[in-house]
């Protein structure tokens, strides 16, 4: 069965591309939201924000990418429990293909339809000001830390397409996840926070993730938070995609 | 990639498609299938006659590899639907009971992707031929999502046949379609069998029992009461006492007969 893990997992992503190709407003809605928030921040908040040195869309803009993945992965979500609700997902698991094909090419439709709404933000941001001072290779590192938590959160999203009980629930748990950045150094830095608010922003997953980007983007370093940030990645990514494997096997109990 | 796998003809006596041996499943205390014995015969069409909730989706989810029995066995052109999954897999198509199709995808589309994943050569020629069978061909490159639904099952069943499976699944092929897609559908199914592809189809339709099978085997309360011939069935009962007309039973005066109740709530 594993001969045709490649070929199979290539088809079905190819059929998911072709559907997000035909309903691009998905791909653009994902982008909008981010896009509003990273103009309201700069142009209306951002003034009365004091975010250290540099200017505040080069502090922001990480955040925001982050904030993207988030709303972005939803649909994956959604597509996966239609694909499951239409009964197409029982037709593919009695052919003779690769089992784990079906949920590995949602993961890669999300993974490309991110990098596309990601690069609408980053559009955005770059017309508006936004001047990272990386090079090529901080570049690559910073896609490599968002490529990192696309995956992450994605795996989380087949959870919950696998095990919603409606269309509602199968996106509604990426709301914690686009608020999650609010309470983390991606809008404002920590130390002003009260303590309790402060603890949990400088524990949870976004603040190291958005200074990583931060430093690897603005400061020409890697910056210490980025090994806090690829092992909050990689143990999310790991024990999400066994949680989701796991759940996709006992369908067929 | 790789070429179309031959299935079926190697392994298990030759004659007998489908092979249920007394097959238990139960969802935690519900017992739905209470030891099923069952054999379908190659290049026939065995009808699977049950009520709502007989469990007659689960025995095909059974034989479509998608759920384990809890105890028996279950033999698909000669391969254990547990033991030898993939094998079995190579050898089937289901068509579930919702016509399962990509309404994003062109008819055409749909085709393509299924016999891409079947690993099969030449995938668009496999498609425009299974399109001029189904009369599709118009149809083809418009999006499912605006086909009738005769049109969509035709697709449903087009699908299923890529690959040539020896044995095809059917579940409730007709269930919600209007008496003309009705036609249509029987249409296909008779050519499945005249081509020699072996068809277990089920339905709570009498009168497409009567029209389609070749066998008829009646589910109920999780066990097979009956199976045998229209002609044996209704030799089940004896013919009705003439008085003044000689009335012949019907399939269904059998099947209510055996199944022993008349349930008024069902019609």
């Amino acid at each position: 069965m594993t001969t045709h893990f490649i070929t199979d997992t290539a088809v079905l992503t190819g059929r998911s591309l072709r559907h997000i190709s035909r309903s691009p407003d998905t791909v653009i809605t994902t982008a909008l939201m981010p896009i509003a928030f990273l103009l309201l921040f700069v142009f209306v908040l951002g003034g009365a924000i004091r975010s250290g040195t540099g200017r505040y869309v080069d502090y922001l803009v990480p955040g925001i990418l982050l904030i993207t993945i988030a709303s972005g992965i939803a649909y994956t979500a959604y597509r996966l429990f239609l694909d499951l609700q239409s009964g197409i997902v029982e037709r593919f698991r009695s052919m003779p293909i690769a089992r784990s094909a079906v949920l590995w090419a949602h993961v890669l439709t999300s993974v490309a339809a991110n990098g596309i709404s990601l690069a609408l933000v980053v559009g955005v941001a770059l017309l508006i000001g936004f001047r990272p001072s990386a090079d090529v290779g901080e570049w690559l590192a910073a896609a490599g830390v968002l490529l990192l938590y696309t995956l992450a959160l994605t795996w989380l999203a087949v959870i919950a397409g696998l095990t919603a009980k409606s269309v509602d629930g199968a996106s509604a748990f990426s709301y914690p996840l686009i608020l999650l950045p609010f309470i983390s150094s991606a809008f404002v830095p920590t130390d002003t926070m009260p303590v309790p608010v402060r603890i949990f922003a400088e524990v949870q997953p976004v603040t190291p993730i958005a200074n990583a980007l931060r430093a690897l983007l603005n400061d020409h370093q890697v910056g210490s938070d980025i090994r806090v940030a690829l092992a909050w990645c990689l143990a999310l990514l790991v024990v999400a995609a066994a949680v989701a494997t796991t759940a996709y096997r006992r369908r067929t109990a | 990639m790789s070429e179309p796998i031959v299935s079926g003809s190697a392994a298990g006596p030759a004659a007998v498609a489908v092979r249920v041996s007394g097959v238990r499943k139960a969802f935690t205390a519900l017992q739905v299938l209470r030891g099923v014995d069952l054999e379908v015969q190659r290049g026939t069409i065995l009808a699977l006659l049950g009520s709502n909730g007989a469990g007659k989706t689960t025995l095909i989810r059974i034989l479509a590899t998608l759920t384990r029995p809890d105890s028996g066995s279950a033999r698909v052109a000669g391969f254990d639907v547990v033991e030898q999954a993939a094998e079995v897999r190579r050898s089937i198509s289901l068509t579930g009971q919702f016509a399962a199709v990509d309404e994003i995808l062109s008819g055409r589309e749909n085709l393509v992707l299924v016999a891409r994943l079947r690993h099969l050569k030449g995938p668009g020629a496999i498609a425009d031929e299974l399109l001029a069978r189904f009369a599709l061909i118009e149809a083809g490159a418009r999006r499912v999502g605006t086909y009738s639904g005769g049109m969509r099952r035709r697709l449903d069943i087009a699908m299923s046949l890529i690959g040539d499976p020896a044995v095809v699944l059917l579940d409730e092929p007709t269930t919600g379609l209007d008496p003309e897609a009705r036609i249509e559908v029987w249409g296909a199914v008779r050519a499945l069998a005249a081509s020699g592809t072996t068809v277990l189809l089920t339905t709570q339709y009498l009168d497409e029992a009567q029209q389609l099978a070749d066998r008829i085997a009646i589910l109920h309360e999780g066990r097979i009461i009956v199976q045998g011939t229209l002609a044996e069935l209704q030799q089940l009962l004896p013919p009705a006492r003439v008085e003044y007309v000689e009335k012949q039973p019907t399939l269904e005066d059998v099947f209510f007969a055996v199944v022993g109740t008349r349930n008024e709530e069902h019609r």
